[in-house]
């Protein structure tokens, strides 16, 4: 056999042992470097963009080390995203919840209404580090199109989005946002013309264009360093969300819940609570029309470990390794892959993870409205339905709930939902021009 | 490089160098129409002229393919392909033909069958070997044992950005022929060759390949002509995959006849 260094510790060789051989040599979760991630994570790519993620690699790695970097990171977070996002008691939305306290981490506050800003303008930064003059981005509902097109605006870089023509048909406003900030908007027809045909198109651009091209990948997945670079500059929320819970309840919650499409928002909240073994991190898969119709985007619950994007990692796929569509009500958790890091803390049990219908989340988003005055995003709708029955349980344990607490990582705000939401709960008049529209579907 | 001579692609590509030409590797998607045509249009290309013979699986997410050959394996899963006939189409080709058939496939599917029962069956189908554009030897551990027990080549691919340091330990772990990548891009027919094309097979030369050939947007005798002159074999595939779509196996052979009239080293 011919011996290659690399190839001797590539993923296959992981037998016994893995927990304990892929944790930092301190023991902890926290920080973990990529590639792998138990055997999950790795650079299944072509050999042409190894050069690229390379040098991503290092001049991610330098730029952490670098004070003048981690600097400009915070000051955009504080004078522009609108950071430190704030801490909601969510004190009516408890009683559905078996009486639990329930606080909201508001990402839904950010500029742009959702955590997606976080690893926009870090990526940007980067960017423009590298000397490239271009970003690319893939992006589904558009909301990570919107953030990226909002980051090249306010640093000067050309934008490109890849969205599935389907999805631009349905969300011709956000197609106009991207445009408003300066944005080419390019429809994909290739394949199910859904987000993953729009993150193949995007590598097919990156592989076309890399010497002046950052591809400005939205979630934490895909190959390294994308998944431990993604949720460096989302770990922010899970560091704010855990000073804020210490100092308004003097202590840690007893339960930490966010939704999970390919994982960016959940991984960032869960790292400020990984190494506290005390506070159980619940993750809400999309789980559509229910997990047994076959139309969800329940990737870890039901799917089995492969390769795509660059990843090994759960994905759905069926006998022969081809991808298979997912489906949901939520189109920022409409993807049938998620994040390696992910797929290794469900395999070691440190991060439960459930799936949740399409009808759970809606009823959720109509309840966290009503109760709290709050119209959340759809994908976040999730991890409230998750919550409200991981308070159920806290409270079933006995003892007084109102000890019990609950953190839920508030991703998004509803404002694009609000056609999708009004057309589920059957609100708009027959003959209006919205009921129209959101017969397509087509987000206000 | 491993040298052995019961490497398949080796051996094909130095007879080819041994009649003072340059090897010619045709690509078709397994299943593009059917897999009969396959086989059939698979030989028609050993008979007019082709060294090698590439398969390649048709995947749900090939990012690595421009539209013609997307739109080809899109058609062959649509027509009920499923991985395990592409053991029959290689043993359909070998059965007929001297040509050294390589199957080209993205990852997963390998990983989904299980990498080594993958081998044992591309290798009882008689199969000289796997492409894998979206494998680099840094993540094929299993890969690099189970084509050592099953005597198969590993065809790595190797491209303009390449680093002097990968360059090396790519050629050291492929077995067969490196391909080199002649562009950054995808799968397509396109007017020139880059220059670049010359200066990835040098550097795989020098990287102690003794096999480099030359795949990504060569379409037409002259591209293989001025292609042939350097590197040890030629890799063709949306212009005989058009070819076939527009014109069925007689355009084919047509077409693979015209481009092995470039093959010459003169």
């Amino acid at each position: 056999m011919t011996d290659s260094p690399q190839a001797a510790n590539g993923p296959t060789e992981v037998t016994e042992g893995t927990a304990e051989a892929f944790l930092n040599p301190t023991g902890s979760l926290r920080h973990a470097p990529g590639p792998y991630f138990g055997e999950y994570g790795g650079r299944w790519m072509p050999e042409s963009l190894i050069a690229a993620l390379d040098e991503l690699t290092d001049t991610f790695e330098k730029a952490k080390a670098d004070p003048e970097f981690t600097a400009q990171v915070a000051e955009l977070n504080r004078t522009y995203a609108g950071r430190p996002s704030l801490l909601t008691e969510a004190k009516r939305f408890s009683e559905h919840a078996g009486g639990v306290r329930i606080f909201l981490k508001r990402e839904d506050l950010n500029h742009t209404g959702s955590h997606k800003i976080n690893n926009v303008l870090g990526q940007a930064l980067l960017a423009k580090r590298m000397g490239k003059t271009r970003v690319i981005a893939e992006t589904g509902a558009g909301q990570h199109g919107v953030a990226s097109a909002t980051a090249a605006a306010l640093m000067g870089l050309e934008c490109v989005v890849y969205m599935g023509a389907e999805d631009c048909r349905r969300q011709a406003l956000n197609v106009a946002r991207m445009e408003l900030l300066g944005a080419t908007v390019v429809p994909v027809t290739n394949g199910s013309q859904t987000l993953k045909d729009a993150i193949n198109d995007a590598l097919r651009d990156w592989v076309a264009n890399v010497d002046t091209t950052h591809y400005l990948l939205g979630t934490a997945a895909g190959a390294h360093p994308f998944p431990s670079m993604v949720r460096y500059f989302h770990e922010v929320i899970g560091e704010e969300a855990r000073e804020q819970m210490l100092a308004e309840t003097g202590r840690l919650p007893d339960a930490v819940c966010a939704c999970i499409g390919g994982g960016s928002n959940a991984i960032g909240m869960f790292h400020g609570f990984l190494d506290d073994p005390e506070v159980a991190l619940y993750g809400f898969e999309a789980g559509g029309d229910g997990v047994e119709t076959g139309r969800h985007a329940a990737t870890i619950t039901l799917g089995r470990p492969g390769v795509l994007h660059g990843a090994r990692s759960y994905l759905m796929q069926d006998d022969d390794g081809q991808t298979i569509e997912s489906h949901s009500i939520s189109a920022g958790l409409d993807y049938p892959g998620v994040g390696p890091e992910h797929a290794y803390l469900a395999d070691i049990g440190r991060v439960s993870y459930e799936p949740i219908t399409d009808a759970e989340a809606m009823d959720a988003f109509k309840l966290l409205c009503r109760s709290e005055g709050i119209i959340p995003a759809i994908e976040t709708a999730h991890a409230l339905a998750g919550a409200i029955k991981v308070g159920q349980r806290l409270a079933a344990e006995g003892g007084d709930p109102s000890e019990k607490i609950v953190l839920i990582n508030l991703s998004g705000r509803g404002d694009k939902d609000v056609a999708t939401a009004a057309e589920f709960f059957d609100l708009l008049p027959d003959n209006s021009a919205e009921s129209e529209i959101g017969k397509d579907g087509e987000q206000l | 490089m491993n040298t052995q001579t019961t490497s398949k692609s080796a051996a094909a590509i130095d007879r080819a160098r041994d009649a003072g030409r340059a090897a010619l590797i045709g690509y078709l998607p397994a299943g593009f129409p059917d897999v009969q045509t396959t086989i059939d249009a698979a030989v028609a290309m050993a008979e007019n002229g082709m060294d090698l013979i590439e398969i390649g699986i048709p995947y749900s997410d090939p990012v690595m393919d421009g539209a013609v050959i997307q739109e080809a394996t899109v058609q062959a899963l649509q027509n009920g392909f499923t991985v395990e006939k592409v053991f029959d189409i290689v043993k359909g080709i070998t059965e007929r033909t001297d040509a050294a058939v390589l199957v080209m496939t993205y990852w997963n599917p390998v990983m989904q069958l299980g990498v080594r029962e993958f081998a044992r069956r591309l290798h009882e189908a008689g199969g000289a070997g796997l492409i894998t554009p979206d494998l680099i030897p840094d993540e094929a551990a299993e890969w690099l044992a189970a084509s050592e027990e099953f005597g198969l080549d590993r065809v790595f691919l190797v491209a303009p950005s390449t680093s002097d340091e990968r360059m090396e330990r790519t050629v050291a772990a492929s077995r067969g022929f490196v391909y080199a990548v002649s562009i950054m891009g995808v799968t397509g027919a396109r007017t020139a060759v880059s220059s670049a094309a010359r200066a990835v097979v040098d550097a795989a030369h020098g990287a102690g390949a003794e096999r480099a050939c030359v795949g990504l947007g060569v379409s037409s005798a002259d591209q293989v002509r001025e292609i042939a002159a350097y590197a040890d074999g030629v890799i063709v595939g949306t212009a005989l995959v058009a070819a076939l779509r527009d014109g069925g196996v007689p355009a084919l052979a047509e077409l693979t006849k015209d481009l092995s009239s470039g093959t010459g080293k003169s």
